[in-house]
């Protein structure tokens, strides 16, 4: 072991670059955004370019404005819109990724071609995507044009610029519909944790989940975020975007299904024959429960992607295309355009804590059941 | 008697359901390639009309006269951010896969105590929204002069581009046996002999997947190329993006420049499809 210290140290000087690199590049450069985020920075147009900017600590003023500010509507139904697409992207992808998997599981002929077709959507740019799909969804394009090929009347579906919407709440409601939220998730995880007889887990979760409970009946009602009611809800403008994510991401979910597929073994199936399992009684009860590691994996990576999606919004949608927007790309344009760092800093911020909700319990369960193994 | 043509009947029946199955196996099998497939029709057939003949009522008709010259057209607009992007792929590619390379034989054939967290907060890096870091990373390029400049995006996409080339080559070389290596420690080689002679001869493979992974992402990448870059230094997406972005647009010019953007990435693809989704599986981190 002593002759080995020194290959040890080179392994370590040959880290070393990367991991300055990655220290500047990522946890620094997140340190500089919330920073910035906390500053005014561009808020006035003549300091935003200047030289030597006159940049003051404003606290958490951006992110007030950004949720209940009058000027910053945009941004909340942004926020609803990214919401919305991730729930209808991250099913449509599982949908059909576990559907072709499932398909390409009976081994039909030609099965490389078909795998080949399904997947790649994938080895193109999100702005080839969006540049097609964007043609096909022009009103005049060729999607509302199809019935015709049947003998139907064209469509006249505004699918990129449509201004209507469903499932419209009030965004002053927020506070207390999050406390809804959070308080189930809260009962749910209370009760799975007496049934297990997990007594500290049960009381902590369940006097969470009555503190919120206390706080939405007699707080909350009166929290006011806006001064006028301001309605968000699901766009029927991203229709058309979620389709193509769908088109571009399911051959992905695809491939992950049909590893995982494959890699079950030949006598767990054949075993469940011959207890007498009907192929629907296999799948219910052998095949799914084996691939829900897989759905999992999936639906945090999808997740995190939805959550960052640019590129296919703007090459859609355009930039001003108020109704089909999202955070990110608002983040650009207020940064890069309008020359707003502090607030598009604000806006960088929030994402970055949303996709680590996600991540961050991800990579920590990777590596735990990692090091549980060496 | 009548026991005997029990079972042929049932292994009948079966064969009647196998095939019924097999029936509908195809034919789903068909329309999910009609999904995958109609857009690449419409693509084909706008960008082969010319600009006059794109009208709403023959949307879905192939061109009666091929309008090649969109072909010539769109490569009049985007050629050079084609070759930009060619550059910027290639380059920020090989750096960042041999970056990948050593780092993964670094954490892999020489485990010291923190080298675990220490490569879960490299990968950190790859899931973060860029947008969180982009105000400093623009700020940082101007500083080193390299704003507007190829190398500026280069650099970018090599540091960005480290968790999952170190990613998948740890991966690759955790399967390689530990054994080989303390072979080599016993004849005397060092960290750099065992990486010269016995690491990088097997890494063939892994490079395939990191170099083809890398190559398309960094095609196909735009958030920094719009941030990063001026007129003479656009890549082929963001010139693609201007294409499409105009108002009056006739859309066989960008259908065509869609084709020939998609065109590298695409080809690779077919010809390496297998690596391809190696790297595609390894992105979700349990390789």
């Amino acid at each position: 072991m002593k002759s080995l210290s020194k290959d040890r140290l080179w392994a370590i000087a040959v880290l070393t670059p990367s991991i300055i690199l990655i220290g500047i590049f990522v946890y620094y450069f997140i340190g500089r955004t919330i920073y910035v985020s906390l500053t005014d920075w561009g808020n006035d147009p003549a300091q935003a370019l200047a030289l030597n900017p006159i940049i003051r600590w404003v606290g958490l003023q951006n992110y007030s404005e950004l949720f209940s500010g009058f000027l910053q509507g945009r941004f909340r139904q942004e926020l609803v819109n990214t919401l919305f697409f991730t729930v209808f992207f991250i099913v449509g992808c599982l949908g059909v990724g576990l559907g072709l998997a499932l398909i390409l599981d009976r081994n039909p002929k030609g099965e490389g071609l078909w795998r080949t077709i399904f997947l790649f959507p994938m080895s193109l740019s999100f702005i080839v995507t969006g540049t097609i799909w964007r043609w096909m969804l022009q009103p005049q394009g060729g999607v509302n044009q199809a019935p015709t090929l049947f003998g139907g009347q064209p469509s006249t579906f505004a699918w990129l610029s449509s201004n209507d919407s469903v499932l419209k709440f009030d965004w002053n409601n927020l506070p207390l519909i999050t406390a809804a939220v959070v308080g189930a998730v809260l009962i749910v995880v209370a009760v799975r944790a007496a049934r297990e007889g997990q007594r500290t887990r049960t009381l902590v979760a369940a006097a969470c989940a009555a503190l919120l409970i206390l706080w939405a009946v007699f707080i909350g009602p009166r929290v006011k975020l806006l001064a006028a009611p301001e309605l968000h809800g699901f766009n029927f403008a991203m229709i058309g975007i979620i389709i193509a994510a769908v088109w571009q991401m399911s051959g992905y979910t695809m491939a992950l299904y049909l590893a995982g597929l494959r890699g079950i073994p030949e006598e767990l199936r054949e075993a469940a024959k011959v207890d007498g399992a009907r192929d629907a009684q296999m799948y219910r009860f052998v095949i799914f429960p084996l691939l829900s590691p897989i759905t999992l994996s999936a639906m945090i990576i999808l997740g995190h992607i939805s959550l960052k999606i640019f590129d296919l919004v703007y090459a859609m949608a355009g930039p001003d295309n108020i109704a089909a927007s999202v955070p990110a790309l608002n983040m650009y344009l207020t940064s890069f355009r309008q020359n707003q760092f502090a607030l598009g800093a604000a806006i960088g911020t929030i994402l970055l804590i949303l996709v680590a909700f996600v991540i961050v319990p991800y990579l920590a369960n990777q590596f735990k059941t990692e090091e549980g193994h060496s | 008697m009548t026991a005997v043509p029990q079972p042929t009947a049932s292994v009948d029946s079966t064969r009647r359901a196998g095939f019924a199955g097999r029936a509908l196996t195809y034919f789903l099998l068909v329309v999910a390639a009609f999904f995958f497939l109609i857009p690449i029709y419409l693509v084909f057939a706008t960008a082969l009309k010319t600009p006059d003949s794109i009208v709403l009522a023959t949307a879905w008709h192939w061109p009666a006269q091929l309008n090649w010259a969109s072909f010539g057209e769109a490569w009049d607009k985007v050629g050079g951010n084609m070759l930009n992007s060619l550059f910027l792929a290639v380059t920020a590619t090989i750096l960042s896969a041999l970056l990948g390379s050593l780092n993964g034989y670094a954490l892999s054939k020489w485990r010291f105590r923190g080298a675990n967290t220490l490569f879960a907060l490299m990968l950190f890096g790859m899931f973060i929204p860029y947008q969180a870091i982009l105000i400093p990373l623009f700020q940082f390029i101007k500083a080193l002069g390299l704003y507007g400049s190829i190398w500026g995006l280069i650099l970018a996409h090599v540091v960005y581009g480290i968790p999952i080339t170190t990613l998948i080559f740890r991966n690759f070389y955790a399967d390689v046996p530990d054994a080989l290596v303390e072979a080599a420690t016993i004849d005397g080689a060092g960290f750099w002999e065992i990486y010269a002679r016995v690491i990088f001869p097997i890494s063939i493979p892994g490079f395939v997947v990191v170099i083809i992974w890398q190559f398309t992402q960094v095609w196909n990448e735009f958030l920094f190329a719009a941030t990063l870059t001026n007129t003479g230094s656009q890549p082929v997406t963001y010139a693609l993006s201007q294409l499409a972005g105009g108002q009056a647009v006739s859309w066989n010019l960008p259908m065509a420049g869609a084709i020939l953007a998609a065109l590298p990435t695409l080809l690779v693809y077919i010809v390496l499809g297998r690596y391809f989704v190696r790297g595609l599986l390894a992105g979700s981190v349990k390789g």
